[in-house]
């Protein structure tokens, strides 16, 4: 059961501005039938001002919730005013959503963008993410690069699990997900630990954490670890005592081994063993 | 409140608790001790693998052991099979079986197995001939599940045995048999079936004690090394409690076979032709005689399934869906996908699954009710000319 805010089971329950306007001035759709989400908004205008919204929506409760949020949030303030909302208002509107569910705020943002992009044309930057020229990542879902970049900025996201919750990239099929690291890698400047390391400073570096925090683990197993050799991003290690014996020792190597060294090193590391 | 998420678990029978009750008070010697007073204990055990043998249909006790739930019994036949069958490296298993053994089969093929899944119809039904094409001489394991527990499909296992058993005499046959048990009649002993699993709080025993059956001709390594329990095949001091209550549950449920077969499947179908005759843009997933008779599962097209359950259960109604948005997994159910539901539906799909305790009422009182939510969700949803037209066409 999810952790759902009064104010979600409220509109979910009871959600407000349902339907479509006919003669409406602006329409905004966002997400599809196939993703198990869709929105549909309509924007009737006076001036500059939206006078009425109404929308329709297929989808789990915090869909419909920060749909009818969405409509409410907007009724009666100026084009100008809106173009500044983003998810994040959205779901804090609603007293908040539980983590996997923010990509439900994010598509009420995308439909309202949609919607104002009738208006302003394509160019001009609205909400959060500029349209040019951006590059499908996650192919299941349809999520640009763009919107993953501007999802880790307005929510300080730090991990891929927590993009996929906002965005639902990499939700599917999974194989987006190290574009994604990428570009979280890229956002948080993370890549120069590696790259500015000279090829000395990384086999000290290797042999340090092989020696303090590798070892000391495999050594409660009975085991050890010895640094063979490095070769460019090759590791050649030899596992010691009851890990050399093990059947799982090349689950050990990789998942253990090779994951630490990739996050304090370098994420380009191969371990290989050494018999 | 009504119940109607018996294939996620069950209530405990009040005649489940009362076995199991004085093994949790006064009852709790170590049943492996020497003295008079483990005598109860070892005896609760002893009923209880008595109860489970007949429960399954098998020959002798000695082919009953008690786990801690499905997925271990999942998990200890095929990891205990693997392991004596080194040097064959394939296995063959279903698109549409339980993530428990999904997933074991899933860690096999990244230790270097090769695993063939073999496809289900847009009923649900396995396709026999591919599997047939598929065991090979170097095949470890065959694993098929009685009964699926999304859309209640029975698979012909008995069948599927001989198939296996004619092609390589050497390849295991495992069945997962969690969602079959105490809603059809197994009889092991009759069959080449080599393992079945099934789990008690399937079928009114508490959650945390299972059992696998385990044809004396198998060949096994522990899950769980250390003593003498469960002759060496599965060490840790007993769960005497449950594991009476398993005892106790299984000989209830196989007495209401019967009761399932008429009076639940009556219920059933008239839940199941209650909605489909009310609601237009329902349609029934699987419609093969051949399926449990608690198990119903509807797709409701262009609403989505999270939202449904969740006015369901403002009205006090518990069932579950094959939504994405229920699991966070943000994928719909791959056993829908593998039947391929149109995705129209996919995301609107809702099993019920009944057990003896539903009363008429409470089918009734939900056939009254769904046609409500489902109006009212219709009504927000975007696909409005589409609606219409499906409109049309049934109306």
């Amino acid at each position: 059961m999810w952790d759902y805010s009064e104010k979600v089971l409220d509109h979910y329950r009871n959600p407000r501005n349902v339907g479509k306007i006919d003669d409406a001035d602006l329409i905004g759709e966002a997400g599809s039938l196939a993703c198990g989400d869709s929105l549909k908004l309509f924007i009737k205008l006076d001036g500059e001002k939206i006078k009425d919204a109404k929308f329709l929506t297929f989808g789990c409760g915090s869909a419909v919730a920060s749909s009818s949020i969405l409509t409410e949030m907007i009724i009666g303030k100026t084009l100008d005013e809106v173009r500044k909302i983003t998810n994040k208002d959205i779901a804090d509107e609603l007293g908040g959503l539980p983590q996997e569910k923010m990509h439900c705020s994010v598509m009420g943002q995308e439909a309202l963008e949609d919607a104002l992009k009738k208006y302003y044309g394509d160019d001009v930057e609205i909400g959060f993410r500029k349209e040019s020229k951006d590059k499908v990542v996650c192919t299941c879902f349809n999520v640009t690069e763009n919107q993953i970049w501007e999802a880790i900025k307005i929510n300080g996201l730090k991990t891929v699990e927590e993009v996929t919750n906002y965005t639902k990239a990499g939700g599917a099929c999974g194989r987006c997900k190290s574009v994604i690291q990428d570009i979280l890698d890229t956002y948080y400047k993370k890549q120069e630990a590696g790259s500015k390391l000279t090829q000395t400073q990384k086999i000290l570096k290797i042999g340090k954490v092989i020696e303090q925090e590798i070892s000391p683990q495999l050594q409660k197993d009975g085991g050890d670890i010895e640094l063979i050799d490095i070769e460019g991003n090759k590791v050649f290690v030899k596992l010691i005592g009851v890990c050399s014996s093990c059947k799982n020792a090349s689950m050990t190597l990789k998942n253990f081994v090779e994951s630490i060294l990739k996050t304090k090193v370098d994420k380009n590391i191969v371990v290989e063993q050494v018999l | 409140m009504i119940y109607l998420d018996n294939n996620a678990t069950t209530k405990v029978d009040e005649k489940v608790l009362e076995v199991m009750l004085p093994y949790l008070k006064g009852e709790y010697a170590n049943p492996s001790s020497m003295y008079d007073f483990a005598k109860k204990p070892a005896e609760a055990l002893k009923i209880a693998r008595e109860q489970v043998r007949d429960f399954y249909g098998a020959d002798d006790i000695k082919e009953i052991f008690f786990t801690s739930c499905g997925s271990e019994s999942a998990n200890m036949a095929i990891k205990g099979t693997l392991n004596c069958s080194k040097g064959k490296k394939h296995i063959i298993t279903t698109k549409v079986e339980h993530p428990c053994v999904l997933n074991t089969y899933k860690f096999f093929e990244n230790q270097g197995y090769e695993v063939d899944y073999i496809s289900v119809n847009s009923q649900g039904e396995l396709d026999l001939e591919e599997l047939k094409e598929k065991i090979r001489k170097d095949t470890a394991l065959v694993s098929v599940m009685w009964a699926n527990n999304e859309n209640g499909v029975i698979n012909p296992v008995e069948e599927i045995a001989e198939i296996v058993k004619g092609k390589s005499p050497e390849t295991i046959f495992y069945v997962d048999g969690v969602q079959a048990a105490g809603k059809i009649p197994m009889r092991v002993n009759d069959t080449q079936i080599d393992m079945v699993g099934i789990s008690g709080h399937k079928f009114h025993a508490p959650k945390g004690v299972g059992a696998l059956y385990v044809n004396k001709k198998c060949r096994l390594t522990p899950l769980i090394n250390g003593g003498h329990q469960e002759r060496g095949l599965r060490a840790g001091t007993e769960n005497v409690p449950y594991i009476a209550g398993m005892g106790k549950a299984a000989e209830l449920a196989k007495a209401s076979l019967n009761y399932e077969d008429t009076e639940i499947k009556r219920l059933r179908d008239k839940l199941e032709t209650g909605i489909l005759k009310q609601i237009f843009n329902a349609r029934l997933n699987s419609s093969v005689s051949n399926r449990v008779p608690n198990t119903t599962n509807i797709g409701f097209e262009y609403v989505e399934g999270e939202l449904i359950l969740l006015h369901l259960s403002d009205y006090g109604i518990c069932a579950s869906s094959g939504s994405a948005c229920t699991s966070g997994s943000l994928e719909p159910s791959h056993v829908l996908r593998a039947m391929g539901i149109p995705f129209t539906a996919l995301h609107g799909s809702i099993r019920f699954s009944l057990s003896r305790f539903t009363k008429e009422k409470d089918i009734d009182f939900v056939i009254e009710k769904m046609p409500i939510i489902i109006d009212k969700l219709t009504k927000i949803s975007p696909f409005q000319d589409e609606l219409n037209k499906l409109r049309k066409i049934k109306g």
